[in-house]
């Protein structure tokens, strides 16, 4: 079985502290869903209001269209996978992952059945009379899924499961993850502050920034088309450049920088956010849409002089210090087996469709 | 290099001394246990034996106080320890702001002396039992209720703070994890936080019996007609002591460290356990090495054969050839009693020559004084000592110490000065403010009789 998710107008508040405002989220059945956002802008406090650790300051939770204030975290059709995974240390392998099943009272032998099959699920065949500690870091991880999962929950929630994994194992487990969702079926609500694990495996992702959700879309979506000011800095690298809306048409906005005038797609979280000539704006270009502008003829040109560059074997990257910018300007060319074709120190025009650059409301920044 | 050297000296000095302090008295106890003389004492060595464990094993007064100490100190278990994991658990539910005074409030009775808490036991249950109308052999009035419920409310705070810290090394997500898994909070506690508190649990229960076992201050009050060994000890203490006391110094000292011993190895063997696991997690062995079972271990089985060979060594050195030795100091200290009986005499005839002619020269003097000499006299240096001329008794000259005496008189501790002791008492057979010469005596501050 599994389970659609929807907050309502959820806000948590510790005091005067707000960690969750007015939260709004539906999600779906059988989805993988992630909560993307910088550390401390209150995804796990979310994750315990769904799994039933703490209720809702005000505002609504419903798991399977079921409204599930006043139900405790044992009776909920949950399992949270913990940051820290929380294994129970004096247990076996095989009894931590038989322990949701334990506690139904299911016989011994039918629990033992039971842990093996979900052994072989998660690839350890043959470890369940292994201690805990004496696992490593991925395998616990694996141990901690399965045990989750022996809950048999229609709602897996899993906070930032992979963040103590090195980056080959890390690498691994995500697209394992992937696999075990799609197996089982079951909602997966992930939190991460990861963007590269939000957008590869999720089929929805909320951008979270200080108890707010900045954007609910697809990955693609998220990295092409972001809403705020917020997003667009925190997914991927961006490089951007402030000025005044001139003019609007048909969903471009023309910007006056100090650097020149930008075209880009005017986008915006709602309409009552909607640019419009006058305001204060910022122009998002990101690295790999920038080329030198010799190569061809562009919307938007930037003039400026090569500062660095950095080999980084399938793309170089190249630093540039734009007239009218005091920030370093990125440009990233894959490799294609030539070199970039200017060295240090020369002037150059780089430049991008207006396709390519976004033109977003003035707001705040991710922290670099 | 000299400064290195003269720091290393006063380190190795240091630590000397300290653990002479520590277990000096241990050692000399120890020793007393197995010296055949009456008295406990090191020196005069008169022979090895172990008969004071036989003693020991056939006072029923002290056996009956170790039962009850055993019996009060399981009781003292089985309550304090519940308590203190239930005061433990409670701090860590009440509210942050909170904390601190809870805190302060259950940890108070270890403040509070332990007299305060006996009389205050007994008083308040004593007005419990009136309350009820409940007789003099009810439960308010047994001295085993009253001595476990005495001691436990201080020992349930130490064992609170033994809960304590390991409830802050206990990873709050544990307990939330078997809940998300569908625990109920019952089965939570049980399965997940009991077992990890197994250890505090072991160590707050050998806490709690030790220290319901050694205490006396609060036991005194609360025991009423029960004896417990403290109780039972100090009285002895009170009414002369024997080398049994000492042996059973030697047993609980031995069983401490055999049990330490033990316990030690058991912590080894976790550790060499968990290290094996760190290295199969970390992928360095394959498996881990099968450890041999805990009875078998090579560490525990030497410590029982040296625990074996120690007691046999013992018991073969302190029975064996015992008898003869014994009838070799008997005699000797017959022959030297011998020898000072006759010392004595002869002194007691000189003296008895001296005081008639002391008497003599007195009756002359006192004629000749006017009455403010009565009182100058007081502080007149002879006044100090012992043949002051004011003094009625007739001594010969003294030493200070002799005034009291002789109680410092190295002869005190050689076998036979019981003998030596009345002797002298009966030749100084007086009150003690004899020795200083009169000068409370009420002529002194009268004007001269003979005037
Ligand atoms: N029980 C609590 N009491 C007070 N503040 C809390 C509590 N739990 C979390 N917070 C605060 O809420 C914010 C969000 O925390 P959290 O949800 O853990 O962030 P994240 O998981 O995104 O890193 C943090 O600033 C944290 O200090
Ligand atoms: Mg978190």
């Amino acid at each position: 079985m599994s389970a659609d998710v929807q907050l309502q107008d959820v806000w948590i508040r510790f005091g005067d502290f707000v960690a969750a405002r007015d939260v709004n989220i539906h999600i779906k059945d059988g989805e993988f869903f992630s909560f993307l956002g910088p550390s401390g802008c209150g995804k796990t406090t979310l994750l315990r209001a769904v799994s039933g650790f703490l209720s809702p300051s005000q505002g609504e939770v419903l798991i399977g269209g079921k409204n599930m204030s006043g139900i405790g975290p044992n009776k909920r059709p949950t399992a949270l996978i913990f940051q820290n995974l929380a294994l129970f240390p004096l247990m076996t392998v095989w009894e931590n992952i038989a322990f949701a099943l334990e506690v139904k009272g299911m016989s011994k032998a039918a629990r033992r059945k039971r842990a093996d099959e979900l052994l072989d699920l998660i690839a350890l065949p043959g470890q369940g009379d292994k201690m805990v500690n004496e696992l490593s870091g991925g395998q616990k991880q694996r141990v901690a899924i399965a045990r989750a999962l022996a809950a048999e929950p229609d709602v897996l929630l899993l906070d930032e499961p992979l963040s103590a994994l090195d980056l080959k194992l890390r690498q691994h487990m995500r697209t394992e993850l992937r696999a075990i969702q799609e197996r089982v079926g079951i909602t997966f609500i992930y939190i991460t502050h990861d963007q590269g694990e939000a957008l590869t495996m999720s089929d929805n992702v909320a951008v979270m920034s200080q108890g707010v959700i900045e954007q609910v879309a697809g990955g693609n979506q998220i990295y092409d088309s972001p809403e705020t000011a917020f997003v667009a800095s925190f997914v991927g690298e961006n490089n951007y450049f402030a000025g005044t809306v001139r003019e609007l048409n048909n969903g471009l906005a023309v910007v006056d920088t100090p650097s020149g005038v930008l075209a880009a797609r005017a986008v915006s979280r709602n309409d009552k956010e909607q640019l419009s000539v006058g305001d204060e704006a910022y122009v998002f270009i990101r690295p790999e849409s920038l080329r030198f502008s010799q190569q061809q003829e562009l919307d938007n040109v930037l003039s400026g002089v090569v500062e660095r560059q950095e080999f980084e074997g399938n793309f170089w990257q190249v630093y540039l210090r734009v007239d009218g910018s005091a920030r370093i300007v990125t440009l990233s060319m894959v490799n294609d087996g030539h070199s970039v074709g200017y060295e240090v120190g020369s002037r150059v025009q780089v430049g991008c469709g207006s396709d390519l650059a976004v033109a977003l409301p003035q707001g705040p920044m991710a922290a670099e | 290099m000299t400064s290195d050297r003269v720091r290393q000296f006063f380190v190795l000095f240091f630590v000397l001394g300290f653990f002479l302090y520590l277990f000096g008295p241990l050692i000399i106890m120890g020793l007393t246990a197995f010296n055949s003389s009456a008295f406990p004492r090191v020196t005069p060595w008169e022979c090895f034996t172990v008969e004071w464990f036989d003693v020991l094993a056939n006072d029923s007064r002290l056996l009956e106080g170790l039962k009850n100490s055993f019996l009060i100190g399981f009781g003292v278990v089985l309550f304090a320890v519940p308590l203190g994991l239930a005061g433990a658990l409670m701090l860590t539910q009440v509210k942050q702001r909170v904390r601190p005074w809870y805190y302060t409030i259950v940890i108070s009775p270890i403040l509070v002396p332990g007299v305060v808490l006996g009389i205050s036991t007994l008083l308040f249950w004593d007005r419990i039992g009136v309350m009820f109308g409940a007789s003099r052999d009810s439960i308010f009035y047994n001295g085993f209720f009253l001595t476990i419920i005495g001691q436990s409310t201080f020992i349930a705070a130490y064992t609170m703070l033994v809960f304590i810290s390991r409830l802050q090394r206990f990873d709050s997500a544990q307990e939330e994890a078997a809940l998300d898994l569908g625990a109920t909070h019952v089965q939570a506690f049980r399965k997940i936080l009991l077992p990890f508190l197994k250890p505090a649990i072991a160590s707050a229960a050998v806490l709690a019996f030790l220290a319901s076992f050694e205490n006396y201050n609060t036991t005194v009050f609360t025991s009423i007609s029960t004896s417990t060994l403290t109780t039972v000890l100090a009285s002895k203490v009170r009414y002369g002591i024997d080398p049994s006391i000492s042996a059973l110094a030697v047993v609980i000292v031995v069983l401490t460290v055999f049990g330490a011993a033990i316990h030690e190895v058991l912590k080894r063997r976790e550790q060499a356990e968990a290290e094996q696991a760190g290295m199969v997690a970390a992928g360095l062995i394959k498996e881990k090495k099968v450890q041999t079972k805990w009875f078998i271990d090579p560490a525990i089985i030497c410590i029982l054969l040296v625990f074996i060979a120690g007691l046999g060594t013992a018991f073969f050195a302190g029975t064996v050839g015992v008898g003869e030795c014994k009838v070799l100091v008997k005699e000797q200290k017959q022959a030297e009693t011998a020898k000072r009986i006759q010392a004595l005499q002869e002194r007691t005839a000189a003296k008895k020559a001296a005081a008639a002619e002391e008497a003599e020269t007195q009756k002359q003097e006192k004629a000749n004084r006017t009455g403010t000499e009565n009182f100058n006299s007081i502080f007149d240096g002879d006044n100090l000592l012992p043949q002051a001329s004011e003094s009625d008794s007739a001594t010969q000259p003294r030493t200070g110490t002799e005034n009291f005496n002789g109680i410092f008189n190295g002869g005190n501790l050689q076998p036979g000065s019981e003998v030596e002791n009345n002797e002298k008492s009966e030749d100084g057979a007086r009150t003690g403010t004899e020795n200083f010469n009169g000068i409370f005596s009420s002529g002194n501050l009268s004007p001269s009789t003979t005037e």
